[in-house]
């Protein structure tokens, strides 16, 4: 394997292994406020870059990008209010079926808004021949795009939770609910809240990948599955180690590509998430008895 | 009532085999020492209490004897055998039945169910035979569900025996429980606090159904906070504080331990014999 | 006697339905109902797990494509014309069924009988070997888990010419069961299919109500109930809820292969997820540790989405149901209000 191609490989990993980080992210934003894993998290993905998509056709592009973080934000808030917030300590299993019932009823609602054709937002810079050199390896420009996206989400969440009240309200809510409710939080909207927001940046991230990966109403489940094995990978709950998870994720299938047939690809993420759930559990940077006293 | 250390049980059992041999156990939580170097022994036919203050490490010595917990150090041996760190249901075949604190009975089961699954070791047949509903398992059933009504009797409760066992009264479901574990047809039976919820009466009745139990053979080890009880049916008692044995006697001796009543000082429950 | 009650009321309306249809001339119900009734089998067998050992599957549409693929596979893949000793041995062992195709071209493929063994066999095994580690997960990791095997085993139907990729395995021969009697989506057969199907539900039925009236169905409740106190009674937990998982995928691989001899072929969809939570939805719908309201939710669902009546929301209409019931019935909705109400009357009449 040449240099060029190696890079060109390593280029595509990241650039998808982002998206999967930014999945496994909303997983653990839910996660850490409520302990749902929600199963719907694929679907707002698609659901931002088809609105994207949709509004773009009145609207100019970075408009019609941030009207569909919002939409999709309101839809997180939605599901929240219609169907997790007045349920009193539900079961996981409960909880799991209805967060499945969410997706479907999202997909099946895309399906009959878009119908079953593929989509693409345009590129945002140039267009799909337009290509720069990294050390010897042609790229889109796009997948700049997506990288830095994706950093600059990381980097807002983190500084959001650490300096803004709402954001140590929530990590306070995360952290003991209990103690939480007895100074005052009220963790309710702080759910709504961590609904909001991992519906807001799963849209932006499907924004951004769209004109590369095209977009089309089924593109959740796959999406979430892998952004659960990344977040499984990193440890549930740990959005820094979630990075790191879902670029090796990335790179893995990337490169698997010139080993395996390409039906294959999706077959290895779920292999991985095989393998790491029967090994550790508890993710690769987890401690097994850490993980031990969650709630499962 | 006085408590008496000459009285000695008419269970035909041999009182000087030893059933349970703890041997400087220890458990580690993480950077939590709950037990360290806890020794003690119980002998066939005995009535032994394990007691002392809140977070002594009682509940994790039963839970490492019982196969819930693996020790972190030391040996535990049943009737012969090394049972640390073995998983629970095996401990179980071998003749080792426990109750538990906080009860743990089945959703959905009447209570002559619940003492049915207590039955498991004591019957055989598998998946294939059960799908099939060969006529030797439909023996084997009936006469589970009649031993299951014999030690409903036994914990007087056979009125009941029909009825959702987590529906009944809090002192019923511990007496449900009581008969799960008599079902496997246990050597030696762990109680951890058989009396916490019950009021003076129960407890009393408590204490007259634990003498008959080993009067039927089978050396009881429990754990409780109740003084009363324990000073009446114990014939030895182990102290444990922060995961710490520091005494093993007779329930006189204990009485009269300094360290005991130091510990005890103010709980009027030891000054209640 | 009284978990046997219903089987006399199923043989009436059985045989009920397929006269009804008869003097009604609607007999075209009955290929919905024959199909229903398969898929039924598969979800009485879910239920078992869920119901009743407590775990959850996203992933049994999985097993149903694992028998009904190798099934279908090996009845229609023509080893006329290959020579080597492995099909020699088959032939010699009477495994191998000779006839010809509609061009009149010699045929040999693996009888049907022997496929169906080789599809069961299978799923047992690949059932055997993910469960021991997959069922030691609970919870979400539980579901994400078997969530994925379902995806693995769609893809690989999808991606391998062998089992057809996106068009699937088509002519697929009868499954014959007795001299003059076979599963198969032949328009003469229709109505013998009918009670065939049925037959086969009614048997799985019974023994699975034989197994939940035993020692081991009480076995599988305790650990519904409580895990640590069914082992604590001598209950290997582990074996158990890995013996109902091989049961309840030899159920599923059992549907799979009856259906597709029925239908005359199988495609991808089978296998995929949305197949996989329709049957949870059904399980849960029926009110999870209900065996009778599994079959029920599964006939009468089934049934429905196979006439068309969802139409294109299909799909949708199973997500709904899974929302609504999990929303405001988690009990199922047999057991709204009627098994509450039925407890009170019992308990007043003991008491008295």
């Amino acid at each position: 394997m040449t240099l060029e191609l190696c890079i060109q490989y390593l280029l595509a990993g990241i650039t998808y292994g982002s998206i999967y980080a930014i999945v496994a992210i909303g997983f653990n934003i839910i996660y850490n406020t409520t302990g749902i894993i929600n199963f719907a998290q694929g679907e707002f993905v698609m659901l931002g870059a088809m609105t994207a998509i949709s509004l773009q056709n009145w609207l100019p592009l970075p408009l019609a990008v941030a009207g569909a973080v919002a939409v999709t934000m309101l839809v997180g808030a939605l599901v929240e209010i219609c169907f997790i917030r007045w349920l009193d300590r539900p079961s996981v299993l409960r909880m799991i079926i209805i967060t499945i019932g969410v997706s479907i009823l999202l997909r099946e609602a895309a399906l009959h808004i878009w119908g079953d054709g593929v989509y693409a937002l345009p590129y945002f810079t140039g267009n799909e021949v337009s290509s720069i050199s990294v050390l010897g390896a042609t790229i889109s420009p796009q997948i700049l795009w997506v990288i830095g996206t994706c950093a600059v989400i990381v980097i807002t969440l983190n500084l959001f939770f650490k300096l803004t009240p709402v954001g140590q309200e929530m990590r306070a809510c995360a952290a003991n609910r209990t103690a939480a409710i007895l100074c005052g939080i009220d963790t309710r909207n702080m759910v709504t809240l961590s609904f909001m927001l991992a519906a807001g940046i799963g849209a932006l991230a499907g924004c951004v990948v769209s004109p590369i990966t095209s977009s089309q109403y089924d593109g959740g489940t796959g999406l979430a599955i892998k952004g659960f094995t990344v977040a499984v990978l990193g440890g549930l709950g740990n959005s820094a180690a979630a990075v790191f998870a879902g670029l090796l994720l990335g790179i893995i299938e990337a490169f698997s590509v010139s080993v395996m047939p390409l039906a294959f690809q999706d077959a290895i993420a779920i292999a991985i998430l095989l393998v790491i759930l029967f090994v550790r559990p508890y993710g690769l940077f987890g401690d097994r008895e850490a993980a031990r006293l969650q709630e499962f | 009532m006085p408590a008496d250390d000459t009285r000695t049980p008419n269970a035909p059992t041999r009182r000087s085999a030893t059933i349970l041999q703890v041997e400087e156990v220890g458990k580690r939580f993480g950077g939590l020492q709950a037990l360290s170097d806890v020794s003690f022994t119980v002998q066939r036919g005995q009535i032994k209490a394990v007691i002392g203050p809140n977070g002594a490490g009682k509940t994790t010595l039963f839970n490492c004897i019982a196969g819930n917990l693996a020790p972190t150090a030391g040996k535990i041996t049943f009737a012969g055998q090394r049972i640390d760190g073995r998983p629970a249901h095996e401990i179980a075949r071998l003749g080792l039945a426990r109750t538990f604190q906080n009860i743990k009975l089945f959703s959905g089961m009447s209570a002559v169910e619940t003492v049915m699954v207590g039955r498991h070791p004591q019957t055989k047949a598998g998946f294939l035979p059960c799908l099939c509903r060969l006529p030797w398992t439909r023996r084997e059933w009936r006469l589970s569900h009649k031993r299951a009504l014999e030690l409903l009797d036994l914990v007087e409760i056979a009125d009941h025996a029909e009825k959702e066992a987590t529906s009944l009264a809090f002192g019923q479901q511990r007496a449900v429980e009581l008969a799960r574990a008599l079902a496997t047809e246990p050597d030696l039976l762990l109680l951890d606090e058989p009396a916490a919820g019950l009021n003076m009466y129960e407890t009393a009745e408590l204490g007259r159904l634990i003498r008959k139990i080993r009067d039927q053979g089978v050396t009881i080890l429990l754990v409780e906070h109740d003084m009363s009880l324990v000073m009446e049916v114990s014939d030895e008692i182990t102290v444990l504080n922060f995961g710490q044995k520091i005494a093993d006697d007779a329930p006189s001796a204990i009485q009269n331990h300094p360290e005991v009543i130091a510990i005890y000082l103010g709980e009027d429950d030891a000054q209640g014999t | 006697m009284r978990p046997y009650l219903p089987f006399p009321f199923l043989l009436c309306l059985v045989v009920g339905v397929q006269l009804l249809t008869q003097w009604t001339d609607t007999a075209y119900y009955l290929t919905q109902l024959t199909m229903a009734a398969y898929y039924a089998l598969l979800v009485i067998g879910l239920c078992l797990l869920m119901g009743y050992a407590g775990q959850i599957s996203l992933g049994h549409a999985g097993f149903f494509g694992i028998g009904g693929y190798i099934s279908a596979a090996l009845t229609t893949h023509n080893l006329a014309g290959v020579d080597n000793s492995l099909i020699r041995l088959l032939e010699r062992l009477g495994l191998l069924a000779a006839s010809t195709d509609m061009f009149g071209d010699p045929l040999l493929t693996v009888h049907p009988w022997a496929a169906a063994a080789i599809a069961i066999l299978t799923a047992v095994l690949v059932a055997w070997l993910i469960g021991g580690p997959v069922l030691k997960l609970t919870g979400h990791y539980l579901a994400m888990a078997t969530l994925g095997f379902g995806i693995i085993i769609y893809r690989i139907a999808l991606a391998t010419p062998f089992f057809g990729e996106a068009d699937g395995i088509s002519e697929v021969p009868p499954l014959p069961l007795l001299p003059g009697l076979a599963i198969s989506g032949d328009f003469s057969a229709r109505v013998t299919n009918y009670y065939i199907a049925w037959g086969l539900l009614a048997l799985g039925l019974l023994l699975l109500v034989n197994l939940i009236h035993s020692r081991i169905g009480l076995a599988l409740r305790a650990i519904h109930g409580s895990e640590e106190a069914a082992a604590s009674v001598g209950v290997d937990t582990a074996k158990a809820k890995l013996k109902t998982f091989v049961l309840s995928a030899a159920y599923a691989a059992a549907a799979g292969i009856f259906l597709t001899h029925y239908n005359g072929g199988i495609g991808p969809s089978e296998a995929g997820i949305m197949k996989s939570v329709r049957y949870v939805a059904i399980v849960a719908v029926g009110g999870m540790a209900s065996l009778w309201g599994a079959l029920l939710m599964a006939v009468l669902l089934n049934f429905l989405s196979l006439r068309g009546l969802f139409g294109t929301y299909d799909d949708a209409v199973f997500g709904l149901i899974l929302i609504a019931i999990m929303l405001f019935a988690p009990d199922g909705v047999l057991r709204l209000g009627i098994a509450a109400r039925l407890r009170a009357w019992r308990q007043a009449h003991a008491s008295r």
